[in-house]
């Protein structure tokens, strides 16, 4: 209410001054918000390898990287040829199979339903592929969203085949 | 400048200072009335306060990190110091900041000494703070253990054992407060929960200190009483915040100086070596500000004693604005008191020093000399000297010009000339 | 009176810090502090690392401390760190992968042995101190991951004993797999001298003299025990810098307002003030949106 006063009372030096001073308090937050970020030793561990060479085709394993569930999955033929096969119209988070899946057999992603943050469980629901019990959300073999809350398909992370039987995750 | 009630200047800030009267206290806090001729002494309040503040958010990020456990202690300190964005920082300037709070404080109550601030009507302020200061060394002491190097765990081990001086309960005390027959994890969980609480006691104790001195006001380096409501005082804000900020600043000069280029300097190398049950180092000192009351507790040759003694030298304090006799306050005005002032400073520190050293030859003898004199002074000297010092004349007002403050002070001087025949009270 | 009083108080201090300073000169001995003097580029508020000499420190600690001493709190992705040695992280990554670190359980529940990752702790060469002392008759050769800050005197201190290996004084009694160092307090050590001349063979054609060796795994040790020692220098220098000049705006600001206390100025502008903000206050109150 008093801004057309202000300036008045406030020379240079105290204006100098007032901005010095909120350079500095600005300067000094950030090391207080910044110390809860992932820190160093965290971030180094980005990155795991998984052996898969003894997954049976339509088994999954269940690993932990960055301290989330990893589902891998050696899909069927027959899961691979319903993933494919579904229109991209019907789908609330249109992909394509082939995007998700480098290798059509493997299916790699983050276990962690997009709706708020449980972990879905397999063969269940009505696409006999992933259900998250929290709120209902249903995916299909591809774990994309088909029914339910949750807005999004299950997050692929960044993996790659270092060999046959071994995946890098990150 | 006299203190006016605080008027609402709008219908929201009477609707709200009507319910809860936090305008009031702004305002209060902005425009109490400060003796003008305040010097750069009295800035040690506002920078303690800051020191506080600063311990506790540091603190509160360190404890987002670290953990209490025997195992993983010390490595998680080095996690802090490694890996924690900024933790290194946060962590030195916790250390750091332990220290620089004590030196703060130090100056702070020997200021309260030198100008008498502790007489009537401040003994509540002087007791207040005292109690303070017991809680200040009980937090820096169990923030000390935290880390689980070696000086935390014989410095624990030592300090807790104190405790077993107590006859007949003594054992069962020490036991009680370790949670066990030795200084172990349970000790160090319940340390870092107090460690963690006190602070917050600190700052309830604070508000009451700053309260209690609300009350009579501030005294200042002549010692007499401020006529409230002239121009011999003046506005907390802007003057006292612009004065306190200077200060600050230049005392953060020295903090960051240790913080960034001398950052264990006030440590102990030992506790960078993690602590051992079965090694205990060559020379365990507590830290620097500490040192003069473990000077005292050795220098009685027997451990309850010794233990009533250290105690006895804290506690002695809080009779002090009974002990002094003299009505003058400031010791500018007391040629003697002056004198055993320089003294007693010198004592403790010498007990500081003393204390950093072994126990023995002449090192002992002179902790005892010196712990002698320090009881002296307090039990001894000062209820003599109020009844037979000859003190010099006070001057009638702060403006008197007895004081020789040139520059600021002159037109404070001028000031008052102009002023004088007017009602004072409408000043502002 | 006051004259004698004087004399008296003056004539007791300098007794006692005669005193006092005799007495520390005759407690002084045992082990010998006159560290060796080096020059460290560490030291001093704008010290850096000396990349060359952390990598070849790196090489030393590797070729001849790390049979026995541990730094359990340095990571392999360390190296390749902003302050410290930064190798390439292709070269950290293969530093990291010459050990083998054991992981695990696996599916089966069994721990298994793979190569070291840049995440990886450096790897110890004993599973604890018991192993380690037992292993090294009885001594536990310390954890070296912050032993420059747990020694008085710092890299001075661990350089000198470096250098400190002496033929111990005839007469001296030492017992078996006891060595004599002037530098160790009570000149007694358990380690026998690690570093001699050539001991190890620098890539970079540094010449390996026992006291070029010495002060290379020196500088690394500083370097492993304070990471970031560059970067707190760094920041040091530039809130020293912000510090100053905010010290002396806040300095001027409070002369000035110290000052116009009292002055017909200020007098004149607090009314003038006062007299605004009650208009742009009434003006508030007549707007009936503005409170309730």
């Amino acid at each position: 209410m008093s801004s057309e006063i202000k300036p008045k009372r406030r020379d240079f030096l105290f204006t100098a001054t007032y901005t010095v001073g909120a350079v500095g308090l600005g300067a000094t937050i950030w090391p207080l918000v910044d110390q809860m970020n992932p820190d160093s030793s965290v971030k180094a561990l980005s990155t795991t390898e998984v052996d898969v060479s003894s997954v049976e085709p339509g088994k999954t394993i269940t690993v932990l990287w960055r301290g989330k569930p990893i589902f891998i999955r050696r899909r069927t033929k027959k899961e691979i040829d319903e993933a494919t096969a579904v229109d991209l119209k019907d789908l609330k988070d249109p992909e394509k199979d082939s995007d998700r899946a480098k290798n059509p057999e493997w299916l790699v992603m983050v276990g962690v339903c997009t709706h708020l943050g449980c972990v879905p469980l397999g063969d269940k629901g009505d696409y006999k592929a992933w259900f998250c019990p929290c709120h209902g959300s249903h995916y299909d073999t591809s774990g994309r969203i088909r029914k339910g809350p949750a807005p999004t398909n299950l997050e692929i992370p960044k993996y790659e085949f270092v060999d046959n039987n071994t995946i890098k995750i990150g | 400048m006299s203190e006016e009630k605080y008027v609402p200047k709008t219908k929201l800030a009477e609707w709200f200072d009507s319910r809860l009267p936090l305008l009031s206290l702004s305002h209060h806090l902005r425009s109490y009335p400060t003796p003008k001729n305040l010097n750069y002494w009295w800035t040690f309040g506002g920078i303690l306060t800051f020191c506080l503040i600063t311990q506790i958010v540091t603190g509160i990020i360190l404890a987002m990190h670290y953990v209490a456990h025997t195992e993983h202690a010390f490595a998680s300190i080095e996690h802090i110091m490694r890996d924690v964005n900024y933790g290194w920082l946060m962590r030195y300037v916790h250390s750091n900041g332990a220290s620089m709070f004590f030196l703060a404080v130090y100056i702070h109550i020997f200021r309260g000494l030198y100008f008498g601030s502790y007489k009537a009507p401040r003994e509540m302020i002087w007791i207040i703070g005292l109690a303070i200061y017991l809680l200040m060394m009980a937090t820096a002491f169990m923030g000390y253990v935290l880390p689980w190097g070696q000086m935390s765990f014989w410095g624990a081990t030592v300090i807790t054992n104190l405790f077993s001086a107590i006859p007949l309960i003594g054992e069962s005390v020490t036991n009680w407060l370790w949670g066990g027959f030795s200084v172990d994890n349970p000790t160090l969980n319940r340390f870092y929960s107090l460690h963690y609480l006190l602070p917050f006691l600190i700052f309830g104790l604070v508000i009451l200190h700053i309260w209690s001195l609300h009350i009579p006001g501030n005294n200042n380096p002549v010692g007499i009483d401020v006529k409230k409501g002239s121009n011999e005082t003046m506005p907390f804000h802007p003057y006292m915040v612009m004065k306190d900020l200077t200060a600050l600043l230049a005392f953060l000069l020295l903090f960051f100086a240790f913080v960034f280029f001398l950052p264990d300097f006030l440590g102990h190398p030992d506790n960078y070596i993690p602590a051992d049950p079965l090694i205990t180092p060559a020379h365990i000192v507590p830290e620097w500000y500490l040192l003069p009351f473990y000077a005292i507790l050795r220098a009685i040759p027997s451990k309850l004693g010794g233990v009533i003694f250290m105690f006895a030298s804290i506690f002695v304090l809080a009779g002090l604005p009974w002990l002094d006799s003299s009505k003058v306050r400031s010791a500018t005005f007391r040629p003697l008191y002056r004198k055993f002032f320089w003294v007693l400073v010198v004592t403790v520190v010498l007990l500081g020093y003393l204390g950093a050293k072994p126990p023995e030859g002449i090192y002992l003898i002179l902790a005892r000399i010196a712990t002698a004199y320090y009881f002296i002074h307090f039990l001894i000297l000062l209820p003599l000297l109020g009844r037979y010092e000859k003190t010099d004349p006070l001057p009638m007002s702060i403006s008197d010009p007895v004081l020789d403050k040139p520059g600021v002070m002159d037109k404070f001087k001028e000031m008052a000339g102009k002023y004088e025949g007017e009602n004072v009270g409408s000043f502002k | 009176m006051l004259v004698h009083l004087n004399r008296i108080i003056l004539t007791i201090f300098i007794s006692i810090i005669t005193t006092l300073s005799f007495a520390d000169s005759q407690h002084s001995h045992g082990a010998n502090t006159n560290y060796l003097k080096t020059d460290w580029s560490f030291e001093g508020i704008f010290g850096t690392f000396d990349r060359a000499s952390l990598q070849r420190g790196y090489q030393v600690y590797q070729d001849v401390c790390a049979g026995c001493h541990s730094v359990q709190h340095l990571s392999y992705r360390n190296l390749s760190e902003k302050g410290g040695p930064e190798f390439l992280p292709e070269e950290a990554k293969a530093i990291a992968a010459q050990f083998e670190v054991t992981d695990g359980p696996n599916e089966d529940g069994e721990m298994f042995i793979r190569p070291g990752r840049l995440s990886d702790k450096f790897v110890k060469p004993f599973p604890n101190a018991k192993a380690a002392a037992a292993a090294n008759g009885g001594a536990y050769p310390p954890d070296m991951s912050v032993l420059a800050k747990a020694r008085k005197g710092g890299a001075d201190y661990i350089y000198s004993l470096l250098m400190g290996y002496e033929e111990a004084p005839t007469g001296y009694e030492l017992d078996d797999g006891v060595y004599y160092n002037k530098y160790m307090p009570g000149n007694k050590i358990k380690m026998a001298e690690p570093i001699s001349d050539g001991i190890v063979e620098y890539a970079d054609g540094t010449e390996t003299t026992k006291a070029q060796i010495s002060k290379d795994v020196t500088t690394f040790l500083v370097w492993a025990a304070d990471p970031h020692l560059e970067a707190r220098h760094k920041m040091g220098f530039k809130v020293f810098f912000y510090l100053i000049i905010l010290l002396t705006l806040v300095y001027l600001s409070k002369q000035k307002v110290w000052s116009q206390f009292g002055s017909k100025e200020e007098k004149e502008e607090e009314e003038a003030f006062d007299k605004a903000e009650r208009v742009v206050t009434e003006y508030e109150g007549e707007d009936p949106k503005t409170f309730k």
